[in-house]
């Protein structure tokens, strides 16, 4: 497998400067937005690259793409250097922003890819293809005569999204595709992505707050904190790490104090939140309450990404010792070793 | 470089399309931009009510002034201005988007929103400076001919440089378009009439620190064979190519150096 994305030792520090309250003087702090941080990724890769906000992984697509400069260290992608060959690298990157759009805000979205074909020097026939295929796929047809602006987001999204790959680009970065959309809208979004990276072998580099999106779609799993990798593996492997139970959400007929025989993490009136305990079936829980309860309804909730991220960090329960999992390394054969 | 003409036209063309959904609107702002500017012309006619020569010049010749300052800059505007527009860019995070596409962030900030209603400008102060140009007694050799068109190229890429100079202090300064300002339209206000009226330090300081002596002073003091208050040396008359070029490299070379500072905005 060829290496497209490479990353050695690499920092990104910002400094800022604050005026104190009731002083003319500003200090200065500095930020480690990235520090460290080295990683590869190899051709037709799906990485799911996660992190609590602020934990760098903004930065760090900004450095891939040769939007920012980084402090120090060396990155490679598809063989080029983002700042210096910038323009070069454009051409075999697509990007999608979920927060923001990289289509122009007052042009209809036909005009937009329009420029975009000229820009990217699409050749015609490729671009009809792509178009055709997008249109088809992403159901732009009538969407295609309205200006970007009067889109809703899971238009724009959509929009954003075949913009990004009119050109056939070898590596995607997308920085929650999902957000705001709703469910159908998603596991279109997903269902496409997937497809794009079977089918012409794209490399995706996603960012995301959605465990959908990484279930879905991510053979491989990238945490990032305090702008250190602090794993790197498979979800599973994550989740193995880090066992975050299942909460089985449960509805008394009325209000009743916590059920006996179960670990109750939250109770809110008829309402109880159980742990499904690590290795057994929702089912067999499910089956012993409704025996006992007069259950009127049920639920399952997944752990998020985010308590999953944040047990990493935050170590297992009942060992919350700061210093403690600042020197444990976090290893079972695929977290990083510490640096 | 080829490239980046190319890329401009797109985007100029592309937003021209854009507005021309909307004659109307788009022929209204042409005119009355056409009218404002025409007001501004006609202060030169009130001038002169009350006097035969201005500084020591006749009508035509601060026509000339005004003509060739004012077309030089509507070129430089409708071509470049944009960049003043770039703290807002970069606030809005849309800087992010034109650094991930495969062009010149220049060329892209300038070219955005490109608007041929900036042009109406360039009819009102060609208008003037071809009426200065029938109406000047000067005797036209072939140097002073050649000189005319020079001067207006010069002047062009000297505002146009002052455009991405000021622009580029925006990554530094977030909110800094008023700074800029001063150096183009007070550039474009200050050229229109006779340096001479200002003192001989402010004529210094427009010759060595922000050269917009260049943009039509010091060549029309030979094309109008009058003399210069500073009594510099006959060549600075023509060197105002060479001061463009300097100062368009300066500008490239600080635009380079703000992008490499680009800090861009969380998200």
């Amino acid at each position: 497998m060829d290496t497209v994305i490479e990353l050695t030792d690499v920092a990104k520090t910002f400094t800022r400067r604050r005026r104190q309250s009731r002083s003319l003087l500003r200090t200065r702090t500095t930020v480690h937005a990235v520090n460290g941080l080295s990683f590869t990724v190899g051709a037709g890769e799906v990485v799911g690259y996660l992190g609590p906000n602020g934990a760098g992984k903004s930065t760090t697509v900004k450095m891939l793409t040769g939007i920012l400069v980084p402090s120090s260290g060396r990155i490679r992608v598809a063989g080029l250097e983002p700042i210096r060959q910038r323009t070069r690298l454009a051409r075999q990157v697509g990007v999608v922003f979920g927060q923001r759009t990289t289509l122009w805000w007052d042009l209809p979205l036909r005009d937009s890819f329009q420029l975009i074909r000229h820009l990217y020097r699409i050749e015609p026939a490729r671009y009809a293809r792509n178009l055709d295929h997008m249109v088809d796929l992403l159901e732009l047809g009538s969407l295609l005569d309205v200006p970007v602006r009067q889109l809703s987001l899971g238009q724009r999204m959509r929009g954003d999204l075949a913009a990004a790959l009119l050109h056939d680009p070898a590596i995607l970065y997308l920085d929650e595709p999902t957000i705001g959309l709703d469910v159908v809208s998603k596991a279109a979004i997903r269902q496409f992505l997937q497809d794009r990276n079977r089918d012409q072998g794209t490399t995706i580099l996603l960012t995301t707050h959605d465990l959908g999106d990484v279930e879905r779609l991510c053979d491989r799993v990238m945490v990032i904190d305090h702008g250190r990798l602090a794993f790197d593996g498979s979800l599973s492997e994550l989740r193995a790490l880090v066992p975050v139970p299942r909460v089985l959400v449960v509805d008394l007929a009325a209000a009743a104090p916590p059920m006996a025989g179960v670990q109750v993490v939250r109770v809110d009136g008829p309402r109880q939140w159980v742990e499904i305990p690590a290795g057994s079936s929702a089912a067999a829980l499910t089956a012993r309450l409704m025996a006992a309860y007069d259950v009127r309804d049920l639920s399952v909730e997944e752990p998020s990404i985010e308590d999953v991220v944040h047990r990493l960090y935050a170590g297992p329960p009942g060992r919350p010792d700061p210093a403690d999992r600042a020197t444990t390394p976090r290893t079972s054969g695929s977290a990083v070793p510490a640096r | 470089m080829a490239d980046a003409v190319r890329a401009y036209c797109l985007l100029a063309w592309t937003w021209t399309r854009a507005l021309a959904q909307y004659p109307a609107s788009l022929t209204m702002l042409t005119v009355s931009q056409l009218v404002v500017t025409g007001i501004d012309a006609i202060v030169i006619l009130f001038i002169f009510e009350h006097t035969p020569t201005y500084a020591g010049f006749s009508l035509p010749e601060v026509m000339f002034l005004y003509g060739t300052s004012g077309v030089s800059f509507a070129i430089a505007d409708a071509t470049i201005g944009s960049v003043e527009r770039l703290g807002r860019h970069i606030r809005a995070g849309t800087f992010d988007v034109i650094l991930l596409r495969p062009a010149s962030a220049l060329v892209q900030v300038a070219a955005d929103q490109f608007s041929p209603r900036r042009l109406g400008k360039l009819v009102q102060a060609a208008v003037v400076l071809g009426v200065a140009l029938a109406t000047m007694d000067v005797d036209w050799t072939v140097g002073r001919i050649a000189i005319v068109p020079v001067m207006i190229l010069s002047g062009t890429f000297i505002f146009g440089a002052l455009w991405v100079l000021g622009a580029t202090y925006q990554f530094l300064a977030g909110e800094a378009a008023e700074v800029m300002n001063a150096a183009t339209y007070g550039g474009n206000f200050v050229t229109q009439y006779p340096l001479n009226i200002l003192g001989r330090d402010a004529i210094r300081a427009l010759t060595w620190v922000i050269p917009l002596a260049f943009v039509n002073w010091l060549p029309a003091l030979y094309i109008l064979d009058q003399p210069d208050p500073l009594d510099l040396p006959a060549p600075v008359r023509f060197a105002a190519p060479l001061v463009a070029l300097l100062l368009c490299v300066i500008a490239a070379l600080v635009w380079r150096t703000g992008v490499r500072h680009y800090r861009s905005t969380g998200s």
